[in-house]
């Protein structure tokens, strides 16, 4: 019993921190249409962002994370207007092509600055453990699951409830009649570029606490944000939120109960499933 | 206050309209008649900016349309209501309305101008909550129209506003088009494939034919000319 409490704690721990970054991809797909394969490594960046300020500054990834958001959302902009905008009314592959550059040519500029090792924070500001009724939860993983709804719940608000949010929705059903109201589409696509990325800067300063940071990183990350996507429902935030925690449970259930190494198996298992039963997603609207 | 000259627009060399040119002036209802395909689309869209002219000018209030885009264009005053009513169909009926208010950023105008979709539409109001996707044909043209008067135009432009619907709503909506502009004064410039029913409530018409301007003049008169009769109505 104590055993599956624990399970599930981390689980649904872990997937918060999922389903925020999984938040960026969706809006990113649903307002721009484009499939950001360099999502990952745009998380990649945040975590090494967070780590350098730590170490060039000793200052902790919790009190940095304000300004790891500020630059993700500004490298988001940037590579909105000189890597996506030159592509986004050319063929779908040559759009495919251009994010999936962009995330080899991210994680070898990491190999190149940051060197290929694993890094850590070594004595971050939380750490340790409580225990709960038998539980055991991870304080870092605790502030992550926390910090991960508060800014999931940031970017919900802007999105369902501001006239931002509005424009991006309008935007993501019908560019054209959306631009027959006022709102130009580009405007939009900066915003989504400056929350998707920003989002990520929440999720990598927080991870950081209590992941390794190397240059593949993304790699683990952004495979399970599409299927996280996949899961939910391209485009829809709701849909993201859940998956996430349900991609987390899996996991953690997976890696307890069978073995920690094929944890992941099931998670695919779940993404093919999606596919090939449910294309559209739990929540999904495309 | 809009005057089109010599306006000739291609989708992808095509041409699909060539030299048109027409005019619309303050308190007008103009209608613009014509077959499927004969351009009338096309004309709307490149006056809202969704397609850029080949040659030709579009000026409004003397200023210059063409290559503008249309963001910039509704901001101007001259809204376009596009055909198969193009709503937000995840959003509610006020939230459809709000984007529409999208030029207009003052809270208060807003609101007042909400209250004024709600009087012409009572049924918006009954449904402001409720999803556009949901609403029936005859409530989605009234959403439509409502979204674009939103915006505060000075002359609004519709695109086959009866399309799909039933002859009872399409009379419903085009009267309702009439007393927009006769009670509130809004200049409207109206595309439409009933033809007898657009000419009864137009000042003025344009018959549209493959891309040419082919005839023009008072809405009576073109009404029970022999080229309108024979070609659209059928006697």
């Amino acid at each position: 019993m104590t055993d599956l409490m624990q399970v599930l704690a981390s689980g649904v721990l872990m997937g918060l921190v999922y389903a925020l970054i999984s938040l960026g991809l969706t809006l990113i797909w649903g307002v721009v249409e484009i499939v950001n394969f360099a999502h990952g490594d745009f998380l990649m960046l945040a975590m090494y962002l967070a780590f350098t300020i730590y170490a060039a500054f000793h200052l902790d990834p919790l009190i940095s994370l304000p300004l790891v958001v500020i630059a993700l959302a500004i490298f988001g902009v940037i590579i909105h207007k000189f890597v996506i905008r030159p592509v986004l009314k050319a063929p779908m592959l040559a759009q495919i092509f251009v994010t999936f550059g962009l995330m080899i040519f991210l994680r070898g500029m990491a190999q190149f600055i940051w060197g290929p090792d694993y890094k850590a924070i070594p004595d971050p500001l939380v750490s340790g453990s409580v225990q709960i009724g038998g539980v055991y939860l991870s304080l870092p993983q605790m502030v992550a699951g926390v910090g991960s709804v508060l800014g999931a719940a940031i970017i919900a608000w802007i999105v369902y409830r501001t006239e931002l949010g509005r424009g991006l929705r309008a935007v993501a059903e019908d560019r054209e009649a959306a631009s027959l109201m006022g709102i130009s589409p580009e405007k939009m696509y900066i915003a989504t570029w400056a929350l998707g990325a920003g989002s990520l800067g929440i999720a990598g300063a927080l991870l950081v606490n209590f992941f390794y940071v190397f240059p593949e990183v993304g790699g683990v990350f952004g495979l399970l944000a599409f299927v996280t996507v996949a899961l939910g429902g391209f485009g829809s935030v709701a849909g993201a939120f859940i998956a996430g925690i349900i991609i987390g449970l899996v996991q953690m259930s997976a890696g307890f109960f069978i073995d920690p190494a094929i944890k992941d198996i099931p998670v695919y298992l779940i993404y093919l499933l999606v596919v090939v039963l449910r294309p559209q997603g739990l929540l999904g609207e495309f | 206050m809009l005057v089109v000259d010599k306006l000739s627009v291609s989708y992808d060399e095509a041409p699909a309209l060539r030299d048109v040119s027409l005019e619309v002036t303050q308190g007008e209802l103009v209608a613009i008649i014509g077959a499927n395909g004969a351009g009338k689309s096309t004309l709307l869209k490149a006056i809202a900016g969704l397609l850029h002219p080949d040659a030709g000018s579009i000026r409004f209030d003397g200023q210059e349309l063409a290559g503008r885009p249309p963001y910039e264009i509704v901001g101007m005053g001259l809204a376009l209501t596009p055909e198969g009513r193009r709503l937000f169909s995840r959003m509610s009926v006020y939230e459809n309305l709000l984007v529409g208010a999208t030029p207009n950023r003052d809270q208060e105008a807003r609101q007042a101008l909400m209250k004024e979709v709600f009087d012409l539409f009572p049924r918006l109001k009954e449904r402001q909550k409720q999803k556009a996707g949901t609403l029936s044909g005859g409530e989605q043209q009234m959403l439509a129209i409502g979204r674009s008067l939103m915006s505060q135009p000075r002359l609004l432009m519709l695109d086959e506003p009866s399309l799909g619907l039933m002859p009872l709503l399409v009379d419903q909506i085009l009267e309702t088009l009439q007393r927009l502009n006769q009670e509130r004064g809004m200049t409207i410039l109206l595309v439409e494939q009933n033809v007898r029913e657009a000419l009864e409530i137009a000042h003025r018409g344009y018959v549209l034919q493959s891309g040419r301007i082919v005839a023009a003049d008072d809405a009576n008169t073109l009404l029970h000319s022999d080229l309108v009769r024979r070609a659209y109505l059928g006697i």
